[in-house]
């Protein structure tokens, strides 16, 4: 089953072929971070406008890259939610569409589950059961993970998210927009112990999060340190340092308190290389193994929706022609597949 | 309605732009259509809406000549579920697509409902403002064409009307700016403040256009908003 996947939920384009039998035939990306980059954060009707005007290009890409005609699609899925309404209606409209009009199966699918799942994209994946830390601009869920459909959510922020917090991080130090990647570059000229900035909720039971602490605690900094040469970097250092050890903590408690041996951490955060060996030390401790998607489905993609598309369609799940979209759905509502 | 020698293939037309949910598929008129008003409600009904009117007219997807679609003005989410639907059906076949104008296909079926000639359409457009076109009928053809650019403007700003020939009002802007948009164009003949775009008009308009070969492939079938500042 050779499955066409849509991803418009956000500020990225994402389509790709999945294959059942051969794997990930070709898969394409349209960022529109230049388009929000003037408003310091994405505006949603800019994002559905753009992503009209991609699907269809992007799709003839990814088809002409994998040597396919439109006629040798078996099935296609799309991101249902969660995301913004306004731009996941466009992807959901071309593809049960296109569906339709060529009696194709469809399926809405979880952004959040395709994203946990990315990794058995990869040539080693990790096998069930497993933990996955899922991190990006609109998401921090720490999740135990049996089997396709079998999610227990174990935590989440209740503000922030990590991602959200990382680019307000950026922004109060004057960083463009999306401060993420800037702020990891700047902290990479940081000193590590000049500041000390909180590790929120470490101190008591449980895998909740929250970042907007940090923000206020960063903006004190920054208005403290005045022009002082060298103090941007070192906030920023203290900063990223502070959330590589409050995911490190929560991921470290998760894998004791569920016994699992694999961690699974995706989302576009999870390209944070502090990040990635404050984690991998938590999990070395443990003799746990961790799993990353390879850098291009760390972020917003449509491969990890045609590959999570192909799991549910393969099993027969089918969606309606009468089709919906939700900003809101919860991860624990997941079935199994069939 | 009859077409002489052999049957051009249909177009399907679909608009969801206002809080109808309409689509019609037709030869040369519309021979089939549903048209429902459902705010909030069009990507729950539209595909079976045309799975409805296909079946009523025994076709397949593949035999269409051609998909039209309103591409704007209109309520943004609704005029970019349709462009969806229309790229999504037709880039399936290969099919043509024939983007019209919600404000044509307004005065379109204002000629056609009471037979209008001449019409001055208002759609509210919120914030103040409405979506305004000015068509007149090309009797050759008994389509509506635009005697001047459809626009986005305030109803203080809208073109006044001059003393002549009769001509109809229609559109949710005449309901919602009645006493303004009066003031600058009194008299009409005829006044439907509650019209909302019917896939049924959609079809003459776009049949001349398939035939003139003025079409684009499904990639590039994309609205036209005329509001273009959406930040603040």
């Amino acid at each position: 089953m050779r499955v066409l996947g849509i991803e418009t939920s956000c500020d990225e384009t994402g389509v790709a072929v999945y294959d059942g039998d051969t794997g990930l035939l070709a898969h394409a990306v349209h960022s529109q971070v230049d388009l929000h980059a003037t408003y310091g954060g994405v505006v949603p009707e800019l994002a559905s406008r753009d992503h009209v005007r991609r699907v269809l290009p992007l799709t003839e890409q990814v088809l002409a890259e994998a040597g396919l005609e439109r006629e040798a699609l078996d099935a296609v899925a799309y991101t249902r939610g969660p995301g913004l309404v306004g731009a996941l209606l466009v992807g959901a409209s071309v593809a049960r569409s296109l569906a339709w009009a060529r009696g194709l199966p469809a399926l809405g699918v979880h952004h959040m589950e395709a994203h946990l799942l990315a990794p058995l994209l990869e040539d080693d994946p990790p096998a069930f059961p497993f933990v996955a830390l899922l991190i990006s601009g609109g998401h921090t869920l720490l999740v135990q993970v049996a089997g396709v459909g079998r999610y227990r959510a174990l935590g989440e922020s209740v503000d922030d998210a990590v991602g959200e917090a990382f680019d307000k991080t950026a922004k109060l130090l004057d960083l463009p927009y999306p401060g993420g990647p800037q702020l990891e570059r700047l902290a990479a000229e940081g000193a590590p112990d000049r500041y000390r900035f909180p590790r929120p909720m470490t101190d008591r039971p449980g895998l909740d999060f929250s970042f907007s602490g940090l923000k206020t605690f960063t903006r004190n900094l920054v208005r403290d340190a005045g022009d002082e040469p060298g103090a941007r970097a070192d906030i920023a250092r203290g900063f990223q340092d502070a959330v590589a050890d409050t995911l490190a903590i929560k991921c470290r408690r998760a894998l004791q308190h569920t016994g699992a041996q694999r961690l699974v951490v995706a989302g576009g955060v999870s390209a944070n290389r502090a990040l990635r060996r404050r984690i991998d030390a938590v999990a070395a401790e443990l003799g746990a193994t961790v799993h990353y998607p390879r850098p291009a489905l760390c972020t917003d993609n449509g491969a990890m929706i045609a590959y999570c598309g192909y799991r549910r369609l393969a099993a027969g799940e089918r969606g309606d022609i009468a089709f919906d979209v939700t900003a809101r759905w919860p991860l624990e509502t997941l079935r199994e597949p069939g | 309605m009859a077409d002489s020698g052999t049957r051009r293939p249909p177009v399907l037309a679909v608009d969801t732009a206002t809080d109808a949910c309409s689509v019609a598929a037709g030869a040369g008129g519309a021979e089939a259509w549903r048209h429902a008003v459902a705010p909030r409600g069009h990507a729950a009904r539209v595909l079976a809406m045309i799975d409805e009117v296909l079946a009523e007219l025994g076709v397949q997807v593949a035999d269409l000549g051609g998909v039209a679609w309103c591409h704007g003005p209109g309520a943004f989410t609704g005029v970019r579920i349709a462009a969806g639907v229309a790229q999504g059906i037709a880039w399936a076949h290969r099919l043509p697509v024939i983007g019209v104008s919600t404000l044509a296909v307004l005065a379109q079926g204002a000629h056609r409902r009471f037979g209008a000639t001449r019409v001055r359409v208002a759609m509210d457009a919120r914030m103040g403002e409405v979506y305004w076109g000015e068509y007149a009928l090309e009797e050759a053809s008994a389509l509506m064409r635009a005697t001047a650019a459809d626009r986005v403007c305030r109803p203080e700003a809208v073109p006044e009307a001059g003393a002549g020939e009769a001509w109809g009002g229609v559109g949710t802007g005449w309901g919602a700016y009645g006493e303004i948009l009066a003031a600058r164009c009194p008299g009409p003949e005829r006044l439907d403040p509650e019209a909302l775009p019917d896939a049924r008009d959609l079809i003459p308009l776009a049949r001349e256009r398939l035939e003139r070969g003025d079409v684009v492939a499904a990639r590039d079938a994309v609205p036209v908003y005329l509001r273009d500042r959406v930040t603040g």
